[in-house]
């Protein structure tokens, strides 16, 4: 028998008095994967990860974390979060602050020392440990906000804008970390507004607009699937322009630059044996895959979901 | 397990912030003062009525004794509310509590783990508070009022039904909210309970009763005045009690089915405050 979702909703929904905030949330996130879950401002994506979490009650669909329902609070021992909003007890220390996580955790004092100090390290805030969490800076605060989403070795961790108060540094340490939970079989919920990051870490994503998932695909059909070429050539006449239709649409020419969309990679040799056969001379061909970004406001739209 | 995680959190972060400090060292300037002013007055009564009136110096003593109790009973009616009233208001509001809760805890645990960590910090602060009040009337003269542990007791009910209100109304109030219905409660019942005593006062007339009910309504609102009328009547010199005149307690005095009705009211806002905490959306 296989084994559950890490991650099954069904229909969720949730509403706070007249507003509804989650419509009609069905998806199915797989044990390993790393899921990006996408929308715009409002559209439901913090409402969802606290559904998920037991910290909000559906008001309608059902939900499962590894086969248990959602608020079961057993199986958040294998779960682990950080919220968009960090805020902790800040008159805790760096040590104390995880030591308290790893007792809610049940963990041995052992293993929580020894799992503390390697965050710590992995975080890059040993240095810092002893103070208090009320001298850390924003960035450092999401840190160590990441390092008591890891300190159970959870097998799903679900991060909801984690890079928020990072610098370009703490960027990549998030998604080498999110990169190392992968090689270890973790499954990764990732709600972030930085398509890019989304786009280098994520296996699978959804778009989520007004509180309903519109489109669960996975990340290289969506962003391998179409191209953009572009090219640089001179001797570029209108009878060779039109000449390329036959392998791409949206020809566009200007001047010695030329741009076209293909449907796939393996034309680019073919388009460059006409070019030179037709007596162009190329100086450039470069490939572009259409961002994830292109595809967020294709999909979700320009008004943003508001 | 958790709850006892949760009970020392809230019990550590009283004394990271200073709370438990600022407490010991403020009740002890209380002590100090009542100490020295005990001693001056009582020295000054026994020069002038002399040291062998033993029954009039007792019920001096008495009064100083209600003195003492009446103000550490507010004191820790006080720090009961102004340390909860913002302990789950104030992390609901600010996100703090959605890493807690967000682990293998289940949420009464959290809710009965902070009110086991304010309870022993006011059992301890109503230990220092009342013993020392106690202590110091002991130790000077010799006194002892006529049932101390009894007092204290009902004094500690009166604490944990406040610490209890307190969390009840965090679970839905912001903390400004929470505080104006705590006080608030506090406020009616101590004029309820003036009220009420004024109305003992007076003969039986419909004035008197109508006073005597308006005391029972707001004890039933919330019977902490109701607790401090019986403490002090157990701390009454039988003198006193026979006389049925003190500022302190009145000749009607809350019967023990008041205090099985104290009890059900803490059990009950406890029970309560869990329940909307469960429901609650963090």
């Amino acid at each position: 028998m296989p084994p559950p979702p890490a991650i099954e909703t069904l229909h969720l929904r949730k509403t706070f008095g007249d507003k509804t905030a989650v419509n009609d949330l069905t998806l199915a996130v797989e044990p390993g994967e790393v899921f990006g879950f996408l929308g715009p401002n409002g559209a439901g994506k913090t409402t969802s990860v606290k559904m998920l979490l037991g910290l909000i009650a559906p008001s309608g669909g059902e939900g499962f974390l590894f086969g248990a329902p959602l608020g079961d609070p057993d199986v958040r021992s294998r779960v682990g979060f950080l919220p968009e909003h960090f805020r902790f007890h800040d008159w805790l220390r760096a040590d104390e602050f995880l030591a308290l996580h790893a007792d809610l955790y049940h963990m041995s004092r052992q293993h929580a020392r020894q799992r503390s100090a390697e965050l710590l390290d992995l975080v890059g805030l040993t240095p810092h440990a002893r103070k208090k969490l009320r001298e850390y800076s924003k960035g450092m605060l999401q840190r160590i906000g990441l390092a008591q989403a890891l300190l159970n070795q959870p097998d799903l961790v679900i991060l909801d804008e984690p890079t928020s108060g990072l610098d370009p540094v703490g960027r990549r340490l998030v998604r080498d970390i999110i990169r190392e939970l992968r090689q270890s079989g973790t499954t990764v919920f990732l709600n972030s507004h930085l398509l890019s990051e989304v786009e280098i870490t994520c296996d699978r994503v959804a778009f989520i607009k007004h509180g309903e998932v519109i489109r669960v695909s996975p990340l290289h059909t969506l962003v391998e699937g179409e191209l953009t070429v572009e090219i640089r050539a001179r001797g570029l006449t209108p009878e060779i322009i039109q000449g390329l239709a036959r392998w791409g649409q949206n020809v566009r020419a200007d001047d010695e630059h030329l741009s076209l969309t293909l449907a796939s990679e393996a034309d680019l040799p073919a388009i460059n044996r006409y070019l030179v056969e037709q007596g162009a001379k190329v100086y450039a061909l470069r490939p572009q895959h259409v961002s994830l970004e292109d595809l967020f406001i294709q999909i979700v739209g320009t008004d943003g979901g508001l | 397990m958790n709850l006892l995680i949760i009970a020392h959190l809230t019990f550590r972060e009283a004394a990271r912030r200073r709370i438990l400090l600022a407490a010991l060292l403020l009740g002890l300037v209380f002590l100090t003062v009542y100490g020295l002013g005990f001693h001056f007055i009582m020295r000054d009564i026994e020069a002038s009525i002399g040291s062998t009136n033993l029954i009039t110096l007792n019920e001096i003593r008495n009064f100083l004794l209600m003195a003492g109790m009446y103000v550490v009973n507010f004191l820790t009616a006080m720090m009961t509310v102004l340390t909860s009233v913002d302990t789950l208001s104030g992390e609901i509001a600010s996100g703090t509590i959605q890493t807690v809760v967000a682990k293998p805890i289940r949420r009464w645990e959290v809710l009965a783990g902070k009110w086991l960590g304010f309870g022993i910090m006011i059992t301890l602060y109503l230990l220092l508070m009342g013993g020392g009040v106690m202590g110091l009337v002991f130790l000077r003269s010799g006194y002892v009022a006529p049932h101390p542990w009894r007092a204290l007791e009902l004094l500690w009910l009166n604490a944990l039904i406040l610490l209890s209100v307190s969390l009840l109304g965090g679970t839905r109030l912001s903390t400004l909210a929470n505080g104006v219905l705590v006080f608030g409660l506090f406020g009616i019942a101590f004029i309820g309970g003036w009220i009420e005593q004024i109305g003992s006062f007076m003969n039986n007339t419909a004035a008197s009763q109508t006073a005597l009910n308006i005391g029972v309504i707001t004890s039933l609102m919330l019977p902490s005045e109701a607790l401090w009328k019986r403490a002090a009547h157990e701390l009454q010199s039988p003198l006193v009690a026979a006389l049925g005149f003190s500022p302190f307690a009145s000749s009607i005095y809350p019967s023990l089915m008041m205090i099985l009705y104290a009890l059900l009211y803490l059990g009950a806002a406890l029970l309560f405050a869990i329940h909307l905490f469960n429901r609650r959306d963090l």
